[in-house]
């Protein structure tokens, strides 16, 4: 879930708000704040569009959690799924480096398919 | 609805849903000469199952023996319930949209040959170039704009009303044609962008008369963290699995495995079977989502063990959805069509999932179609919508309980945990029983009245009310549709423990209907378009 709106890198673009699919943050005068967070999907969308990386999306989909931002801040957390992504100025987009159609070169030797759950398959070469 | 309407529009098509399926329709609707509104719950570029992650396509190139035999495998491991005609027409439009794609600037990688490798597309890349490219096309988009009923007149849909939910506002807008891209239904789970996904289509379509087939094939779960959101597992499969001690889960890992071990006690998986830095390198760059959540838990996940759940997907990677008649994706209803998730993908998918490429390429492609039609529909229309007496025709989860009195109001976040409770379950989802069905089809018929007793307060509890009626209703179509399938067919979207057989004799889609009461009726009518002699002869063997 979201937990952070750093107030000291926050610009006030409020493209957050506008690009939240499921409609957590709200605009105020200053930076916006996480009003409605159980709302919160944990699709790191906001981090990947938020210009200013002042955002950081727990992982934890199901429980909220403390965080400290100058720990995440040093330990480059801040802005990471950005940069995986490869948006913002300078990068190269992880879509011009994608190596999906190259995975099944490197399949481990096992096939395997479950019926009704998705993807839990190593996909056949032949 | 009530208040005032701040925001009226008129239009020759209005598509609800801005994920892959509505982005196409709007682009294709207005590539047509439409004047085209796209209204999303959400954003344009954001909204959906495809736009957190990455998603492959079904895609081929035009090699007529390659796609003969692909169509062939479909329709076998489909249980033969989709039409080899649909594949192809999938394969054929799939293709030209590729290329479309990459001239719009998706930067596709290449092999080693030059070749462009147009089979997965990185989707916060692929849905923002897609909103770039509507919006160039001339589509007027409202963003964070629900929709919440369709409106209708004797002579079909014309438009729909919602409310713009960061302005506290109501919009409408008129339009003689309306495709529904709304996605399917994954009952809140957190799957990775699916929570936008509610069924509200469903309900939309079904209360101006459409249909909904192959409902039953929604027993669809996906391995994901225990503790995250992220439903994208084909990587899993360099993974060793373990036990909470420690054990390797060994063995096959086919059939029911990840759902009967989870059912036993924790499982843990390890990733190490991607075993050389080379390896890790590639899989990193191309599933980057599927790290993200261990990266940040600090679990590294090629050496240390990390929990798995099993998240439900409904009818995301499930198959059925609105009941599409006609070429450009029509419903029975005049004016009103449906795509991607929305729709039915039993006409490509047959009773195997569209999950990991078929659904991508289906979104694409009936959303092209649908927007076509949509927009040949409307151009031909005499009189603009914003003449016709429409009327509104949203009938469930759109009440105000505030004039109920506080004993009879229902809670819809205890609603909705109820109809969950009933959904969720691997127990009750996943091993169905006609007696497990039939108990939790009970439960929830007798939730139904409740979706009119809900009394929002603010504008986002008038969406929620509105999400836990749709969640409520496909949540019926699903379990009645399934107690109707008494057989076990296809690639395990649908099953019952006391009809393990397919039946030959069940060799038809099931169409259901209706609210306050459902109906089911089987639709042989696809089965006339194959050719004779072929579907016995194989049917024995599938």
């Amino acid at each position: 879930m979201i937990e952070l709106v750093s107030a000291e890198r926050c610009i006030g673009c409020n493209l957050c708000v506008k690009v939240c699919p499921t409609n957590v943050f709200d605009k105020t005068e200053h930076e916006p704040v996480i009003a409605r967070q159980s709302d919160c999907q944990t699709c790191f969308i906001c981090e990947a569009y938020c210009p200013a990386d002042a955002l950081y999306v727990s992982p934890y989909a199901d429980e909220q959690i403390a965080v400290d931002e100058a720990e995440l801040a040093g330990n480059g957390v801040l802005g990471s799924w950005r940069a995986t992504i490869g948006w913002g100025p300078g990068r190269t987009k992880l879509a011009a480096l994608d190596k999906t159609p190259f995975i099944d070169r490197i399949l481990p030797a096992r096939t395997i398919r479950a019926a009704g759950v998705s993807d839990v398959r190593t996909p056949t070469t032949g | 609805m009530s208040g005032e309407t701040a925001l009226q529009l008129t239009a020759d098509v209005l598509v609800i849903g801005g994920g892959p399926a509505g982005a196409w329709a709007a682009w294709s609707a207005a590539s047509k000469g439409a004047k085209v509104v796209l209204v999303d719950k959400g954003y344009l570029g954001s909204s959906g199952a495809t736009a957190p992650g990455g998603t492959n396509l079904l895609y081929l190139p035009p090699d007529k023996e390659m796609r003969e035999k692909a169509v062939e495998q479909r329709m076998k491991s489909g249980g033969y319930l989709s039409e080899a005609r649909w594949i192809h027409r999938v394969l054929d439009q799939v293709y030209i949209n590729l290329e479309r794609v990459e001239q719009w600037g998706y930067p596709f990688v290449r092999d080693e040959d030059g070749v462009p490798q147009r089979n997965h597309l990185q989707g916060p890349e692929y849905m923002a170039l897609m909103r770039k490219v509507v919006k160039k096309a001339g589509v007027k988009v409202l963003d964070h704009a629900p929709a919440l009923e369709l409106l209708v007149d004797d002579n079909g849909v014309g438009g729909a009303r919602g409310v713009l939910r960061q302005a506290d506002q109501e919009w409408e807008v008129r339009a003689n044609a309306v495709v529904i891209a709304t996605g399917g239904c994954a009952f809140l789970s957190k799957g990775l962008g699916c929570n936008v996904l509610t069924g509200d289509g469903y309900l939309m379509g079904a209360e101006v008369g459409a249909e909904l087939s192959g409902m039953e094939f929604s027993r669809r779960y996906a391995p994901a963290p225990a503790f995250s959101s992220n439903t994208r597992s084909r990587l899993l499969g360099w993974a060793t699995y373990y036990d909470q001690d420690g054990n390797e889960l060994g063995g096959s890992r086919n059939g029911d495995f990840l759902a009967e071990r989870l059912l036993q006690g924790p499982v843990y998986a390890i990733m190490n079977k991607a075993d050389t830095p080379e390896k890790q390198a590639i899989l990193r760059s191309s599933h980057a989502i599927f790290f993200l959540p261990y990266d940040r838990a600090g679990i590294d996940v090629f050496t240390q063990p990390f929990p798995l759940t099993l998240r439900y997907e409904g009818t995301v990677r499930g198959t059925g959805g609105l009941r599409i008649v006609g070429d450009q994706c029509e419903t029975t209803v005049a004016g009103l069509y449906a795509a991607g998730d929305a729709a039915t993908r039993e006409r490509v998918t047959g009773a195997a999932s569209g999950g990991g490429a078929f659904n991508a390429s289906w979104a694409i492609c009936s959303g092209t179609w649908a927007g076509e039609g949509a927009a040949e529909h409307a151009l031909k229309q005499s009189r603009d919508a914003d003449r016709r007496q429409l009327r509104s025709a949203g009938r469930f989860g759109l009440a105000d309980g505030q004039t109920l009195p506080p004993s009879s109001r229902v809670e819809t976040s205890e609603l909705v945990q109820a109809i969950q409770d009933q959904v969720l379950p691997l127990p009750i989802n996943y091993f169905r029983s006609e007696a497990g069905l039939a108990a939790a089809l009970n439960k929830l018929n007798s939730y139904w009245p409740s979706v009119n007793e809900q009394a929002p307060a603010t504008v986002h509890d008038r969406v929620r009310a509105r999400e836990a009626a749709a969640m409520a209703a496909t949540s019926r179509w699903m379990y009645t549709a399934a107690l109707a399938r008494k057989e076990t067919r296809g690639g395990g979207l649908h099953l019952l423990a006391e009809y393990p057989e397919l039946d030959p004799n069940q060799h038809y889609r099931l169409l259901v209907s209706g609210l306050d009461s459902i109906q089911t009726r089987p639709d042989r009518a696809f089965l006339g378009a194959a050719p004779a002699g072929s579907l016995t002869g194989t049917e024995q063997g599938a």
